[in-house]
C-alpha cells in the first residue's frame, strides 16, 4: 500500500504541500473568505470518450467551487480500490487526475487509498473535496436569484448523459458523442472579474438543466421561464434523444453551467462566455418572470405554448416505442 | 435537426391553428388513440393552440398503461426466481403490480434488465446457457414484429433457455370497446400512425363505417398532429365516417407486409383483460402452439397469485377517456412519478404521467 502510494500518488501529485508527507496539509490562508465543496465519483464506465472518472473528480469539485464565485486553490482525494483493480487502469486515472489538477491550477495537498475485498465494490470510486477563495464582493447564491435577472446557459447540453448512455448500454450510433468534461474555473473567474454582479450560478450535472433551474427556483421562490428554441442542443445528441425518448433538458452535463444576472448584462456575460472554447454555443435561455407560481420554471414551447418543467424523479427510463 | 424540427416550427402551427378555427363551427370531442400522441400533446402545449370548440380525449394507446397487474405479478414472480434473468423495456420496470414492481426485485437482489429490444435478450440467453432469460414482452402491433424475430432467432439458434412473458395488444379491439361504451364521447379520432405503420389502415375502414366516426392516422409530431385535428375536423364537419391518412410520410394502407407476415407466423389472437378496459374479446396476440415451449407463462407455474389493485387510482376511466388525470383526487398528492398508485403515472407514454410532468404545478395556483 504504503509503495502504491509512493510510486503512483505522491509522483504523479507532486506538489510543495503534499511533499511534506505529513498527516494532512498546512495551508498559508490570507484572511477573507473561503469555499469548501466535496463530490463523490461512482461511475460506470470508468473510461469514457471525452474524458474518465480521474478528471471527473478533479473537474467536479473545481466546478463545484467556481459555481461559488472561489478560485480553486486545494483539492483532497480519497480513493476506495476494488482488491484486484488493475495497476494499470489505476495509473491512468491518477495522471489524469495530475493533469486536470495542472490545467485547473490547483494542487492536490491530501488524500487517502483504502482497499475493500473483491466484490464489495466497484473497480474504483474517488472522493474529492476543496477549497478555494472568494474575492472581496463576490456573494453568489442561489437566494440571490431576483425577478428580471437573465439565465445564461454556457453551451449545448446533454452530451455527457448520452456519451456514457450509448457506452454503457451498447447503443451504436453513427457518430460518436463525446462527454463535454471540462473546467469551467476559469470561465467563471471571467464573470466574477468582469465586474458583474452575478446572483446565481449552478453547474448542470445530473439532473440536468431542468433540474438544476428548479432547484434555484425553489431556493429563490422565484419564477423561471425558459425559451425551448434558445436551449442549443447538439443535432446528433437531440437524434439520440428523440431515438431513447429522453428530454435533453434532464441528460447530465459535465462542463455546463448556468449564470443568473441583470437582464442588462445578459450580453456581456454571454460576450465572456463566448471567448472560451467550451462557451462557444452559449446562450441567453430565459429570464426570472414575475407570472406564474414561484418555485417553479415554464417553458414556452417551439410552437409557442407553454409548458411546466419539473425536476427530474428517479431515472429517466428508455421508452417502449 | 431534419426530419424532426421542421416538424415544430412555431409560424407553420399557428398557420394550422388558424385553419382549424376557420373549419369549427360547433363542439367535437376527437380521441387521440397512441399516448405518444398524448405526451406531444401535453408537452408543446398542441391542446392551447385549439379552438375551445375542440376537445382532445386522452386514449387508451399506452402499452405499459394497460397492462394489467395480472401480467405485472407474474413478471415480478419470475423475475424473483432462482436463476432468472428477468429482461424488459424501461418503462415497466417501476408499474406497480399487486406488492412489488420490477425495480423492487432488482433492489432485493433479483437480475431484472434493462433492454433496447428483445434481441438483446435472445443474446442474453446465448451468452448465458445456465440461466432462464425471460423477457417481457409489452407493446401493441408497432413492438410485436420484433418480439416475433426475436422468437424466430431463439428458434434458429434452438435455445432451451430463452422464453417471453407475453403481453401484445391490439389497438383497433380497443376502440371497439371505446366506442361501444355506454359512456362514450368520442366523435372522432386521430389513429396511432406507428401501429399503423406496420398494420396499414384497412382494418380500421369497418369501424370509421360501423360506428360513424371519422379515423385520421396520425404522426407524433406537433405539426403532424394539428394536420391531424385538421383533417379530422373537416371530415367531422362534413359528416364524412371515412379512414383518411395524415401520415402519408410512414404509413400506407396495406402496411408492411413481412412485418405483418412474421407476427402472423408467431402469434394468434387470442381474448386478453386491459387495465382499465377489463377483458375485450381477441384483443391481443399470444404465441401460436408451434412456439409454446418459448412461453414463460408455461415454463414457470405462475398461476394462483392473489392479485389486488389501488382503489384510489382512477386509471380505468383516464384509459377510457372518461376522465381526464388531474380530475383524480390522489393526481398530484398521494400519486406521482416517485410513488405510483397507477401505470399512467409510470409510463412515458402515460397521460397520467404527461399531465404531471408538462402541467402540474402543485396543488395551489
Amino acid at each position: 500500500m504504503n509503495d502504491l502510494i509512493e510510486r503512483m500518488m505522491i509522483r504523479a501529485f507532486s506538489n510543495p504541500l503534499l511533499d511534506r508527507r505529513h498527516d494532512g496539509a498546512v495551508m498559508p490562508c490570507e484572511g477573507g473568505r473561503l469555499a469548501y465543496a466535496t463530490d463523490s465519483h461512482v461511475i460506470t464506465p470508468l473510461f469514457f470518450p471525452g474524458g474518465d472518472i480521474g478528471a471527473l473528480s478533479v473537474y467536479g469539485t473545481v466546478n463545484d467551487l467556481a459555481m461559488c464565485g472561489a478560485r480553486p486553490k486545494w483539492l483532497s482525494a480519497g480513493f476506495i480500490l476494488e482488491e484486484g483493480f488493475p495497476m494499470e487502469d489505476l495509473w491512468r486515472i491518477v495522471v489524469s487526475m495530475s493533469l486536470a489538477a495542472e490545467r485547473t491550477g490547483v494542487s492536490i495537498v491530501t488524500g487517502d487509498t483504502k482497499v475493500v475485498d473483491r466484490g464489495k465494490g466497484d473497480g474504483i470510486y474517488i472522493n474529492t473535496s476543496g477549497l478555494g477563495y472568494v474575492p472581496d464582493g463576490v456573494d453568489i447564491a442561489p437566494r440571490r436569484t431576483a425577478e428580471g435577472d437573465a439565465v445564461v446557459l454556457s453551451g449545448d447540453i446533454g452530451r455527457h448523459g448520452i456519451a456514457i448512455m450509448a457506452l454503457r448500454e451498447g447503443i451504436g450510433l453513427e457518430s460518436s458523442i463525446s462527454s463535454d468534461l471540462a473546467p469551467l474555473n476559469f470561465m467563471a473567474e471571467d464573470l466574477v472579474e468582469a465586474g458583474l454582479d452575478i446572483h446565481c450560478m449552478r453547474d448542470l450535472t445530473r439532473g440536468g438543466l431542468a433540474s438544476g433551474l428548479c432547484e434555484i427556483a425553489a431556493t429563490a421562490g422565484v419564477r423561471v421561464r425558459l425559451e425551448e428554441d434558445a436551449v442549443p442542443v447538439r443535432p446528433d445528441v437531440m437524434a439520440a434523444c428523440e431515438i431513447l425518448g429522453f428530454d435533453p433538458l434532464y441528460v447530465a452535463n459535465e462542463g455546463k453551467f448556468v449564470a443568473i444576472l441583470p437582464q442588462e448584462q445578459a450580453e456581456m456575460a454571454l460576450s465572456i462566455m463566448r471567448e472560451h472554447e467550451q462557451g462557444a454555443e452559449a446562450a441567453i435561455i430565459g429570464r426570472v418572470s414575475d407570472t406564474g407560481r414561484s418555485g417553479t420554471v415554464t417553458m414556452t414551447s417551439s410552437i409557442g405554448a407553454s409548458r411546466i418543467v419539473h425536476m427530474m424523479s428517479g431515472e429517466q427510463l428508455p421508452r417502449i416505442c | 435537426m431534419r426530419f424532426v424540427t421542421e416538424y415544430r416550427d412555431r409560424k407553420a402551427a399557428e398557420r394550422y391553428s388558424a385553419l382549424i378555427r376557420e373549419s369549427v363551427t360547433r363542439d367535437w370531442r376527437i380521441m387521440e388513440v397512441c399516448g405518444g400522441q398524448t405526451h406531444s400533446i401535453v408537452k408543446y402545449g398542441i391542446d392551447q393552440l385549439l379552438p375551445e370548440e375542440l376537445t382532445l380525449i386522452h386514449g387508451p394507446g399506452c402499452p405499459v398503461c394497460v397492462t394489467p397487474v395480472e401480467m405485472v405479478d407474474q413478471a415480478v414472480e419470475i423475475a424473483s426466481r432462482e436463476g432468472v434473468i428477468f429482461c424488459s423495456f424501461g418503462d415497466m420496470l417501476r408499474v406497480p403490480g399487486t406488492a412489488n414492481d420490477l425495480l423492487g426485485v432488482k433492489a432485493a437482489g433479483g437480475d431484472v434488465r434493462m433492454v433496447y429490444s428483445p434481441m438483446d435478450a435472445v443474446s442474453l440467453a446465448r451468452e448465458n446457457p445456465d440461466r432462464q432469460v425471460v423477457f417481457f414482452a409489452v407493446g401493441f402491433e408497432t413492438t410485436a414484429p420484433v418480439t416475433a424475430a426475436a422468437v424466430m432467432q431463439a428458434r434458429r439458434l434452438e435455445l432451451g433457455n430463452f422464453s417471453m412473458l407475453v403481453s401484445h395488444v391490439l389497438v383497433p379491439p380497443a376502440m371497439n370497446a371505446v366506442l361501444s361504451s355506454p359512456e362514450c364521447a368520442v366523435n372522432g379520432f386521430l389513429a396511432a400512425g406507428h401501429v399503423c405503420s406496420v398494420m396499414g389502415y384497412r382494418e380500421y375502414e369497418p369501424i370509421a363505417e360501423e360506428y360513424g366516426v371519422p379515423i385520421v392516422v396520425t404522426g407524433f409530431e406537433p405539426l403532424d398532429i394539428l394536420e391531424g385535428v385538421h383533417m379530422c375536423v373537416e371530415l367531422l364537419e362534413d359528416g364524412r365516417n371515412v379512414v383518411r391518412n395524415q401520415y402519408r410520410r410512414v404509413v400506407t394502407r396495406e402496411g408492411n407486409g413481412s412485418a405483418i407476415g412474421m407476427i402472423r407466423d408467431v402469434f394468434q389472437v387470442t381474448d386478453r383483460k386491459w387495465r382499465g378496459l377489463g377483458p375485450i374479446p381477441m384483443s391481443g396476440l399470444g404465441l401460436r402452439d408451434r412456439y409454446r415451449e418459448f412461453d414463460a407463462g408455461v415454463r414457470f407455474d405462475v398461476s394462483g397469485l392473489t392479485v389486488s389493485e389501488s382503489g384510489r387510482c382512477i386509471s380505468g376511466e383516464v384509459l377510457r377517456g372518461v376522465r381526464r388525470p388531474d380530475e383524480c383526487p390522489a393526481f398530484g398528492g398521494e400519486c406521482t412519478p416517485e410513488h405510483p398508485l397507477g401505470a399512467p403515472m409510470v409510463s412515458s407514454e402515460g397521460a397520467c404521467a404527461a399531465y404531471y410532468r408538462y402541467r402540474f404545478s402543485g396543488s395551489e395556483e
